[in-house]
C-alpha cells in the first residue's frame, strides 16, 4: 500500500485540472448561451458519469494487483508524458500563462423556447468527458495504491473546490495557470506511472516507495531541461530571423 | 456508412485519442520499454533503469516532434 499523502496530493492535482476544464467549458458556455440549458447538460453528464463509474470501479475491485499495476502504471505513463510533453512546451512558450476559453463558436445566446440543444448537448459533452478523465484518475491511481476511499474524496474535493471556484469567480477559471498544473501533474503522473508499471511486472525498486522521491526528482530535472532547451532554441530562432531581416 | 458503424467508428476514435493521444510514440515507447524491463528481468540487470531511462528519452523526442508538427515553439496550443 502506497502512502497516503502522496495519493491525495496527485488525485487533488490532476483531477483539479480536468476539472479547471470542465468547469470553463460549463462557465463559458452558460456565460454565452444561457445557464437553463448550459446547467441541464452538465446534470445530465453526470449522471451518466455516475453510472460508468459505479460500473468500472466494481470491474476494477475484482482484477488482482499486479496485472492492474501494470495495465495502470502503463496508462498513466502515457498520459503523464503526453502533459509533461504539453507542459514543457506551453511553459516554455508563454511561461505560467492561464487557459483562454474559446468562445469562437456557439457564442449566440439562446432567446427561444425550450431547451437550447446547442448549450446541452456542448455541456453534456464536456463534463462526460472531463468527468471521464477524473474518474479513471481517480480509480486508477486509488486502487493500484489500495486507497480507493481517499483517492475518491480528494477527486471529489478536487471538483468542489475548483465547481465553488468557478462559480464565484467565473473569470477567475480562466486565469489559473493551467501550463504550470499540467506540468506538475504531469509530473506526478509519469512518476506514479513508470514506479507502478516496473513494479506491475514484479521488479523491486531500490529503496521501496522511497523510490517515487527520487523519480520525481529525475523526472523534474528532465522537464527543467527540456524547457530550457526550448527556449534557447526559440530565442536562436528569432536572433535567426532578425539577421536574415537584416540582410535583406 | 450506416449508424452503428459511424458510432463504431466514432467509440475508437475517442478511445483512441483518451488513452494514445496526440503522438502515438509515447505510447508505443512505454509499451516496449515495458517488455524490455520484463524480458531482462529474468537476468541480473537492475532493470528498474528501463522506464526512467524511456521517459528521459521519449520526453525529448516527443517535445521535438510537437514542434516539427506545430512550427516552434511559440506556436503551440495543445488540447
Amino acid at each position: 500500500m502506497t502512502a497516503i499523502l502522496p495519493i491525495l496530493i496527485t488525485v487533488f492535482l490532476a483531477s483539479s485540472v480536468e476539472a479547471i476544464e470542465m468547469v470553463t467549458i460549463v462557465v463559458g458556455l452558460g456565460a454565452t448561451r444561457g445557464w437553463r440549458s448550459t446547467l441541464l447538460g452538465a446534470a445530465a453528464g453526470f449522471v451518466v458519469l455516475a453510472v460508468i463509474v459505479a460500473v468500472f470501479g466494481l470491474a476494477l475491485s475484482a482484477i488482482p494487483i499486479a496485472p492492474l499495476r501494470l495495465v495502470i502504471g502503463a496508462l498513466l505513463l502515457v498520459f503523464g508524458l503526453q502533459w509533461l510533453r504539453k507542459g514543457v512546451v506551453r511553459v516554455a512558450a508563454r511561461g505560467f500563462a492561464g487557459m483562454q476559453v474559446d468562445t469562437n463558436q456557439d457564442t449566440e445566446v439562446w432567446t427561444g423556447k425550450g431547451v437550447d440543444w446547442t448549450a446541452f448537448v456542448l455541456s453534456f459533452k464536456g463534463v462526460l468527458l472531463e468527468g471521464l478523465e477524473v474518474a479513471f484518475i481517480v480509480v486508477s491511481v486509488g486502487a493500484t495504491a489500495g486507497q480507493l476511499g481517499p483517492a475518491v474524496a480528494s477527486g471529489a474535493a478536487a471538483l468542489l473546490v475548483v465547481g465553488a471556484i468557478g462559480a464565484v469567480l467565473s473569470r477567475l477559471v480562466a486565469r489559473i495557470p493551467r501550463s504550470f498544473l499540467q506540468l506538475v501533474v504531469g509530473l506526478l503522473l509519469t512518476t506514479f506511472g513508470s514506479f507502478w508499471a516496473t513494479e506491475g511486472l514484479g521488479v523491486s525498486w531500490p529503496g521501496g516507495d522511497v523510490a517515487i522521491l527520487g523519480l520525481l526528482a529525475l523526472y523534474l530535472l528532465t522537464a527543467v531541461i527540456n524547457i530550457a532547451v526550448e527556449r534557447r532554441g526559440a530565442h536562436r530562432g528569432r536572433l535567426t530571423m532578425n539577421l536574415s531581416e537584416v540582410a535583406r | 456508412m450506416t449508424r452503428v458503424t459511424s458510432w463504431l467508428v466514432g467509440f475508437g476514435r475517442f478511445w483512441y485519442r483518451f488513452i494514445i493521444g496526440d503522438d502515438w510514440t509515447v505510447a508505443a515507447s512505454v509499451a516496449i520499454g515495458l517488455m524490455v524491463t520484463g524480458l531482462l528481468n529474468r537476468g541480473q540487470f537492475p532493470v528498474w533503469v528501463v522506464m526512467p531511462l524511456v521517459v528521459i528519452v521519449m520526453l525529448r523526442v516527443s517535445v521535438q516532434r510537437s514542434n516539427r508538427t506545430k512550427g516552434h515553439v511559440g506556436a503551440s496550443r495543445t488540447r
